[in-house]
């Protein structure tokens, strides 16, 4: 294999693993700082490619579909906070396994009545359309680079405000000890909105920067949950470094794994099993990979201080 | 409490009983298709309510050994193996192995770190069946040739499968009830409510979860061999991890560790999805919203909403 091309793969692999962070960091401070399992989590990403086919065909300027998604995003999460989950947070794991099973359940039917069961697509916007000269030989699309730096920064302000803000330090103790900040005075019904609301922020704004990539479809959101699930397992819950770490690991393993597993088998085994067995395997990396890390590591790689197990 | 429950019981399995009965006289014998569809999904239901409501222990992963049961059975078939006991064994066999060594690996974790392990060895074998090239891989298999037992078909399909079938979900629900009150159901519940006065009990815990586990993946296969000749048909969809948050559903929504909870939430949601979507098409609507609505307003489950005492207190 050629090196051009392993260096498409590797971008490939970031832009998919900054995609994964900007889900998994809503959905890893959500757990670990309210104990709360939220299914829901990738519908919302699903809700935000929708809203921003919507406000595209609306408007017709991508970077102002970008910014009206954002604020709907944030505003439909409050709203699911507000109505539904709110009265969650004191309940069992398995309640709200179920509830926001229900929801996932309801919104993809929504999304399928609104928009119909068709995979729609949206083209990035010109500026950012063309692809860019690497080498003599390799040419990458500049929209994907753009949603590298996008993510890239999203998370280094994300970094910033848990660390080094008033809102990111109530947060990180609201992780450790929520019982303590509430003694303290803290209205921690508050914190957990505005956790809750960036994260379907954050969440959605990932749906939107994936609609010019991936298809917008019903139910986009389940499967990529699950590998939400598998990076803040990974990164340790609660650890808004960790799913940094992880996100970036899976989307390489994976995106290099479909690629390479076939090949690599087809120097041990012949050609035909390889190809039956290489695309299964290729899936099952990152699967492999959680479960080593809960066997030998149970934390996750990067743990968050003192949250309880 | 318990004089209540049996007595909904012997009406459930007396209904059943009189269904291929009565059904047909009023017309409605697709409805026995129905029925077994339900059956078979409480089996599964009440295997994984042993481990959720009995154990403590939420699987996300328990769809997978329904795949499991089922895709052995079909290769079974496939490769000329026709008796349905001989199918039964492989199935035990082949279900209780998988659970066997992905369950010792399982247990070291507990709690959110369960679900999302059994999570992932049931995503290992999803993608395991959509590699089986040779049995349809993503698409799935038709079976041409069904099970048989010693040459009959009585097993295949009509009234005779639908007996098989509700013998195994009387067989089923009798032997996790019977577990449930042994010492054995004891030992676990002791153990999901407090692992470490269990332990310090001298019990080995890690142990009776693992047969628990074993237990219940062997039941699941078994509901998955029945399906096959049900459906005449397989699919790798089968162990999608959505089949297995359906299953978390049904147990939840019937109630957690109780006599009859999987077997009414099974028929509920069986009946929910026809009865809604012979409404309207779009039945999900409906049926999402009602989810979250009794989680939040039904917490015990179905079969505390016909436990009539009204002297019931708060649970705890």
């Amino acid at each position: 294999m050629s090196l051009s091309l392993f260096l498409i793969l590797c971008l490939n692999g970031l832009q998919y693993g900054v995609l994964l962070f900007l889900i998994a960091a809503g959905l890893t401070l959500v757990f670990g700082v309210m104990g709360f399992i939220n299914l829901a989590h990738g519908v919302q990403y699903m809700v935000g490619a929708y809203l921003a086919f919507a406000y595209v065909q609306l408007t017709g300027s991508f970077m102002l579909a970008v910014f009206l998604s954002l604020g709907t995003a944030l505003v439909f999460g409050l709203l699911l906070e507000y109505l539904v989950f709110r009265h969650l947070y004191g309940r069992s794991h398995l309640d709200q396994v179920l509830a926001t099973f229900g929801i996932i359940i309801f919104l993809n039917e929504l999304a399928k009545v609104l928009f119909g069961p068709a995979t729609l697509t949206i083209a990035p916007p010109d500026f950012l359309s063309g692809s860019i000269q690497l080498t003599e030989t390799l040419r990458y699309p500049v929209y994907r680079f753009a949603t590298i730096v996008a993510g890239l920064a999203v998370a280094l302000g994300l970094f910033f405000i848990v660390s080094y803000t008033r809102i990111g330090m109530l947060i990180r103790a609201g992780a450790t000890t929520p019982e303590m900040v509430s003694a303290l005075g803290v209205n921690i019904q508050r914190l957990f909105m505005i956790v809750f609301g960036v994260g379907a922020m954050l969440a959605g704004f990932a749906g939107v920067i994936a609609a010019p990539i991936f298809a917008i479809e019903p139910g986009m959101g389940d499967n990529i949950l699950i590998v939400a699930f598998v990076v803040i397992i990974i990164g340790g819950i609660g650890s808004i470094g960790g799913a940094f770490v992880a996100a970036l690991l899976v989307g390489l393993i994976d995106t290099l794994g479909r690629s390479l597993a076939t090949t690599a088998l087809s120097v041990v085994f012949d050609a035909s099993f390889a190809n039956q067995v290489g695309p299964a395997l290729a899936s099952m990396l990152i699967y492999i990979l959680m479960a080593t890390i809960l066997v030998v590591r149970p934390k996750g790689l990067l743990p968050a201080k003192g949250v309880a197990p | 409490m318990t004089d209540r429950s049996l007595i909904l019981s012997g009406v459930l399995f007396a209904l059943l009983l009189a269904a291929p009965v009565l059904l047909p006289l009023i017309g409605e014998s697709y409805l026995l298709g129905l029925i077994i569809k339900a059956m078979l999904l409480a089996i599964a239901a009440i295997s994984l309510d042993l481990l959720i409501g009995h154990g403590g222990m939420v699987s996300l992963g328990h769809a997978a050994f329904v795949g499991i049961g089922a895709y052995t059975a079909a290769i079974g078939l496939e490769n000329g193996v026709e008796n349905i006991l001989v199918l039964l064994a492989m199935t035990l066999a082949m279900t209780g192995l998988v659970a066997l060594v992905t369950g010792i690996l399982a247990l070291r974790t507990s709690g959110v770190y369960f679900l999302m392990i059994t999570l992932a060895f049931g995503q290992m074998i999803y993608f395991t069946l959509t590699s089986l090239a040779a049995y349809g891989g993503d698409d799935g298999l038709t079976l041409w040739s069904l099970a048989t037992l010693f040459g009959s078909d009585v097993v295949q399909s009509g009234s005779g499968l639908y007996f098989v079938v509700l013998g195994t979900l009387f067989v089923t629900w009798l032997g996790i009830y019977r577990i449930s009150r042994s010492r054995f159901g004891r030992v676990l519940r002791a153990a999901r409510d407090n692992p470490e006065r269990a332990e310090v009990m001298g019990y080995p815990i890690t142990r009776y979860r693992l047969i628990a586990y074993l237990i219940a993946a062997m039941i699941a296969g078994v509901s998955g061999l029945l399906l096959v000749q049900h459906a005449e048909f397989v699919s790798p969809a089968l162990a999608a991890w959505q089949r297995s948050g359906d299953l978390i559903v049904v147990v939840v929504l019937g109630g957690l560790g109780t006599r009859n909870g999987a077997i009414l939430g099974a028929f509920f949601i069986v009946i929910v999805e026809e009865v809604l979507g012979a409404i309207i098409h779009e039945w999900r609507l409906i049926y999402g919203p009602l989810l979250v609505l009794m989680v939040l307003f039904a917490k015990g489950g179905l079969s505390d909403l016909l436990d009539f005492k009204s002297s019931r207190g708060t649970a705890p």
